[in-house]
């Protein structure tokens, strides 16, 4: 057998000290006044071992973990609630059913939005774009249209935009980002034309962590009366969203992002601009009446809800808003603003280390590259100290193509993320390098 | 410090390493008279393979593109298993090494069959990489097939 190559991957404590500047700041405390300890608690799959290692979760943007309350949600309702809702007169779907109104109220006090009827059950921000493309986008965009997104997008906020082009023979348009990373919003408004019938842009960006200036861009729309579709799938878990002081006309999250379940996510819309839509999909709790002649379709949000819906994961998701909503949605930002400055410095300092993404409004992510240490092969480096990090093109390809790059590696941040796992990532980060000189 | 690095290392073997700095055949041959792209939509790595054949036989090989450490050493290392054999012989030794990487009990013992392609046994152990380290292999048959389209690993 060949002579093995041994990584130099000392245990931790072994390791170069980190720099100066870094290891100072580690032993301020958290200004945030959150209790970390008491957090990570809450998150069972945190105490998970990892070839061995304490598990160092940092792949938050791709799905976060959960709360025992959501798991416990989950349980629950279906050792004491189910059944299907809207339907029968049993207790058991009636307690089903208030149950799924009080998610759905949650919801809309953690937007911020005006009406329960504007809040819309789906499977996820993709299926909520989806839904507005085939829905508000069939009815409204014609041959020649143009629909306008930005530079920075995920492939759900592309691809559905796309098809109906495609199918209409409408133009999708798409604005610039600058070597940052950032909006280039003269051009954005520019972009708005007579022909434009709908802006799709993403709050902040998975590969990215971008914050866009929303306010301005959707005054921009607005002043050419045209609606504004927010992806806000990598913004809800990290500050509070308001959609009324937005003004945004549809705002789309995935709810396992923010601590909840797989396979539920919502979508909010202007009730005018919901109500003047078709429906999405055909079937049972969307109707009012139906016969074979003429079908009649329910009121707000149940149009948009064909179907048994995912009952026990709306209900979780409400557990999810409200453990973050205790938490304090201010307390959580503090907190992952100083996690992700020092993270952005610590793997900045790493010699060969290039950021991607360097917007002076950023949220969640620090993406980069390593100079001769290709993402995957430090992805599964990491990963054998038990650090998850996502490496690729993040579902954002066309990011990747304006850096002139295939991939880079993302670590991303929740709420029980600490200082210490960034020294992990920091030390896993210069093992690599070692590996590979 | 622990088992852990022992895999690390059969994965990283240091000939591995050394292809992936300094790829054999990283060239489009003059006389190249087949051709395939490959891509990997998961990590966005692309692998082109060029082949002068004549006949039966593999008469030179070259391969571009941008990839990881495992994709690019498995590319260099197949050029050199693959000049001068013929196409069913590059064929079998492809089953064989696709064998090895996803851990065919009876690839991995017979894995003598596949000379220097021996190093990348450890693949096996990092199932995520497979696909890395089968890349160029899958470029290779669809260039012996003249095959259009560009070859996905999905």
């Amino acid at each position: 057998m060949t002579a093995v190559a041994q990584p130099s991957v000392a245990p931790l404590a072994a390791r170069e000290p980190l720099p100066r500047g870094v290891a100072a700041q580690r032993a301020s405390t958290i200004a945030s006044g959150l209790d970390l300890a008491k957090i990570r608690a809450d998150f069972p799959i945190l105490a998970e071992r990892i070839h061995g290692k304490r598990l160092v979760y940092l792949d938050n943007a791709a799905t976060s973990q959960k709360p025992r309350e959501v798991l416990d949600a989950i349980a629950y309702y279906y050792e004491h609630l189910n059944a299907n809702i809207h339907r029968g007169v049993h207790t058991l779907s009636v307690r089903a059913t208030e149950a799924h109104d009080a998610a759905r109220q949650t919801v809309r006090r953690f937007l911020n939005a005006g009406d329960t009827r504007e809040i819309i059950f789906v499977r996820g921000a993709t299926e909520a774009i989806n839904l507005v493309a085939q829905t508000y986008g069939r009815k409204h965009v014609t041959a020649g249209d143009e629909v306008l997104i930005t530079a920075m997008e995920h492939h759900s906020n592309i691809v559905p935009w796309q098809i109906l082009c495609e199918e209409k023979g409408a133009h999708l348009k798409v604005a610039p980002i600058d070597d940052h990373g950032e909006l280039l919003l003269d051009e954005f408004e520019k972009l708005i034309g007579p022909r434009t019938k709908i802006v799709a842009v993403t709050h902040v960006s998975n590969a990215l962590g971008t914050v866009n200036p929303l306010r301005e861009m959707i005054a921009m729309a607005h002043r050419r009366g045209v609606p504004v579709l927010v992806d806000g799938a990598q913004a809800v878990p990290h500050f509070a969203v308001d959609v009324q002081a937005l003004d945004c006309d549809f705002y789309a999250f995935s709810g396992h992002k923010v601590y909840g379940p797989t396979g539920i996510g919502v979508l909010y819309g202007k009730r005018a601009l919901l109500d003047a839509m078709p429906p999405y999909q055909g079937g049972g709790d969307m109707i009012s009446s139906v016969t074979f002649a003429k079908t009649t379709y329910n009121v707000l949000p149940f149009k948009f809800e064909a179907g048994t819906p995912d009952i026990a994961g709306a209900i979780a998701l409400g557990a999810a808003l409200d453990y973050i909503s205790g938490l304090g949605m201010e307390k959580i930002e503090a907190h992952e603003r100083e996690l992700l400055a020092y993270a952005t410095e610590a793997i900045g300092a790493i010699p060969g280390v290039q950021l991607i993404g360097t917007a002076s409004e950023r949220a969640g992510v620090v993406s980069f590259v390593l100079e001769g240490v290709h993402p995957h092969d430090l992805g599964t480096i990491l990963d054998r100290e038990g650090i998850a990090i996502r490496t690729g093109h993040h579902c954002a390809q066309p990011v990747m193509e304006r850096f002139g790059i295939p991939a880079t590696a993302r670590a991303s941040f929740a709420v029980y993320n600490t200082r210490e796992e960034v020294d992990a990532l920091v030390n896993g980060i210069r093992a690599a390098r070692e590996v590979f000189a | 410090m622990t088992t852990d690095i022992g895999e690390l290392g059969d994965l990283y073997q240091e000939v591995i390493l050394e292809h992936s700095k300094a790829p054999r055949n990283f060239r489009k041959p003059a006389s190249a008279n087949h051709h395939a792209e490959g891509y990997n939509p998961l990590c966005g790595d692309r692998c082109s393979v060029f082949l002068d054949v004549e006949g039966d036989a593999i008469r030179d090989i070259g391969f571009q593109g941008s990839g990881c450490a495992i994709s690019r050493a498995s590319a260099s290392m197949m050029t050199q298993s693959v000049k001068g054999k013929s196409k069913e012989q590059a064929a079998r030794l492809f089953e064989q090494f696709h064998r090895l990487v996803t851990g065919d009990a009876d690839a991995v013992t017979n894995a003598q069959d596949l000379g220097k392609l021996a190093v990348f046994a450890g693949v096996s152990k990092f199932p995520a990489r497979v696909k890395c380290a089968t890349l160029a292999w899958h470029t290779l048959q669809s260039a012996l097939q003249d095959k259009q389209e560009t070859v996905s690993t999905e």
